[in-house]
């Protein structure tokens, strides 16, 4: 053969920042279309973001609300609860059950027979659901209750009638502050309103309950002096023994009628429940996400096809075929990582917006920011596959043909 | 400035390599019977020339240019660009012929949307891993040099027709080729930019540039200095004489 010219360095050559800035300028110059296609991964980010930092959030809010509560408080009823007929426990069952030495607070509720309404003229039959209770002075610090207003009963006031009301029978009764006095009407009496609870997540029913003073009670009311519920706080390590013991130490004579319950459990459910709640909307996520991936490759086939001529120019001017499929593949990464980008940004923000607004602590787990950025990369290096081996392998004389 | 083409190798035969030299290039595509689009095409285009190859559609003009651009290898024959004969390179090493050796200016221009006129130029660069400073200012250098130095950060829809095309013979030139093809170069654009784009060929032509002009355009190919006719996938005519094709390659 005639003229050659053997070593010279002579081979193409793309530096590493120039793929970068090359696969980069697809997406620049087409700003519309590459938002429109980074918002599929987006959403699909968005919702594992979203999803995985709510529900922490959420999770750590309900975890947080159960320590402060305490795990260790059980219910002792005898059969249905207050109001549910003529069961009740025996008249010393407070007395018992405070000596059981793991047992460190305990209170007494009693049902009171009769209805509370806003004030004499309302017809009987509507009380709104609303039980009137009567309990001992130790009962909020039991439940480790708060008052929304006013104070709770105290030796003084519970002879007296004086009510103090749960939070849902609050609403009922159309009471939304102690700033004036304020009366409801028991039986055949006005009993004046002290205090408003806060809502008390481990005693529900007491939140529709208007309570009044256990002396009160039994002389105005002339209510049963045996209790209907006890509540008693536990040490923490001994709850399952003290629960084993506590029906036949309320009520020795007929233990079997006696159920003890532990509130807290029905908290932790709810946990649980909203855990198998959070992995179906990560699975709707991953699903998002996919489509997103799905959207960006179909946009990469279309610039393909669009963009022969820019594939056959780069050809042209010195492109290798390898060069053609990163630039390519690059730019599905480009717009899947925008994407990823905007996702984490939606994710963390709708986060911190809804927890900010149910009082929750922002948690954002890193392994969804992470996880969620890396799932991205990969969503769209595979979506970028196919497109530019089609845009690698399309001849230049093919490519320059329009 | 720094040249960038080594100086000719001397070997067998020869005492200086052409900017282009095809030797005996046959191109054909499969099928039955094959289609013969060059038949025993043997020509050689040497430094500083100025040629226009010009044939009907049909006549393995379009052919015959992307063998010259190594676009597309021959089916058998030589294809010597800058004394660098492609037959027995890979495909990455022709692709670095063409970044190195080959500047094209095409009918459609190719301007890259989205991109200023130093970016387009710039590409010319791209592929031979020149630096960004140096790509940037040797593309302005560029640009300055087909009168477009006023022009530098337009992008391609905010120019006219010849001012695109200007652009593009720009980035044909950056990177100092052996020669430049210019496909119909004229054939997007109305004859006042026609004019132009012709006038900056010669001005090229004169200050040392090798340029290939594709064109079915009589007119255009009678204004330059040497014309190659092309005629079903022979060279049928060359005004400078038979004995320059085959000069060399023996």
């Amino acid at each position: 053969m005639t003229a050659t010219r053997a070593a010279a360095p002579i081979t193409s050559r793309l530096r590493t920042a120039d793929i970068f800035r090359v696969g980069a300028s697809g997406p620049r110059a087409r700003k519309t279309r590459t938002a429109l296609s980074a918002l599929g991964v987006s959403i699909g980010i968005a919702a594992l973001v979203g999803v995985l930092g709510l529900s922490e959030s959420s999770k750590s809010a309900l975890l947080d609300e159960i320590a402060s509560l305490g795990t260790n408080l059980l219910t002792i009823e005898a059969g249905a609860g207050f109001g549910g007929g003529d069961s009740a426990l025996p008249e010393d069952a407070l007395a018992t059950v405070e000596r059981v030495p793991t047992v460190t607070d305990a209170s007494a509720v009693w049902a009171v027979d009769a209805n509370v309404y806003r004030n004499e003229f309302i017809p009987e039959g509507e009380t709104g659901s609303i039980q009137v209770v009567a309990s001992d002075e130790g009962l909020l610090d039991t439940l480790n209750g708060e008052l929304a207003d006013g104070v709770f009963l105290d030796m003084g006031t519970s002879s007296y009638p004086n009510a103090v009301v749960g939070s849902v029978a609050a609403e009922r009764l159309g009471i939304d502050g102690l700033d004036r006095p304020t009366y409801v009407f028991i039986g055949d009496d006005y009993v004046e309103v002290i205090g408003v609870l806060e809502e008390f997540p481990l005693a529900a029913d007491l939140d529709r309950a208007v309570i009044i003073g256990k002396e009160a009670a039994v002389r105005f009311y002339d209510a049963d002096e045996r209790p209907a519920v006890l509540y008693s706080r536990v040490v923490d390590g001994s709850i399952d023994e003290t629960r084993d013991i506590l029906p036949a130490t309320a009520d020795p004579e007929n233990p079997e009628e006696v159920s003890v319950s532990r509130p807290s459990d029905a908290l932790e459910a709810q946990a649980a429940a909203d855990e198998a709640l959070t992995t179906l909307f990560l699975g709707l996520g991953a699903v998002a996400l996919l489509v997103g991936g799905i959207g960006i490759a179909n946009v990469m086939v279309i610039a393909v096809i669009e963009r022969r001529g820019e594939i056959g120019l780069r050809r042209a001017l010195g492109a290798t075929r390898a060069h053609i499929r990163r630039q390519f593949l690059t730019e599905a990464v480009i717009l899947s990582v925008l994407g990823g980008i905007g996702g984490v940004a939606i994710g963390v923000t709708a986060t911190y917006v809804y927890a900010t607004s149910q009082d929750w602590r922002v948690i954002i787990p890193q392994e969804a920011a992470i996880g969620g950025f890396i799932g991205a990369i990969a969503i769209g290096a595979i979506a970028g596959l196919y497109p530019a081996s089609r845009a690698a392998r399309l001849a230049p004389t093919e490519a320059l043909r329009t | 400035m720094p040249m960038k083409q080594p100086s000719p190798a001397p070997s067998a035969g020869l005492s200086t390599s052409a900017a282009l030299e095809l030797h005996s290039v046959v191109k054909e595509y499969p099928g039955e019977p094959p289609v013969r689009a060059l038949d025993d095409v043997s020509l050689r285009i040497d430094h500083g020339e100025l040629v226009a190859v010009i044939g009907p559609s049909g006549s393995g003009k379009s052919t015959l240019l992307n063998v010259m651009g190594t676009l597309d290898r021959p089916t058998s024959g030589v294809v010597a660009v800058d004394g660098i004969d492609t037959a027995t390179r890979s495909e990455k090493e022709v692709a670095g012929v063409r970044a190195r050796k080959i500047g094209f200016v095409f009918q459609q221009f190719f301007l890259l949307p989205g991109m200023s006129a130093v970016e387009n130029v710039s590409n010319g660069l791209l592929y031979q891993a020149v630096p960004p400073k140096e790509r940037r200012r040797r593309s302005i250098e560029a640009l300055e040099r087909v009168g477009l130095g006023h022009r530098l950060d337009h992008p391609p829809n905010h120019l006219s027709g010849g001012e695109r095309q200007r652009v593009a013979v720009a980035r044909a030139l950056v990177h100092r080729p052996a020669f430049v093809l210019a496909d119909e170069p004229t054939g997007n654009l109305d004859s006042k930019s026609t004019d132009a784009v012709m006038n900056l060929i010669s001005d090229l032509h004169r200050e040392g540039t090798t340029i290939v002009v594709i064109t079915h355009d009589a007119a255009i190919a009678a204004s330059l200095p040497r014309q190659l006719a092309v005629h079903d996938g022979t060279i049928v005519a060359d005004s400078a004489g038979d004995g320059r094709q085959e000069g060399g390659l023996r």
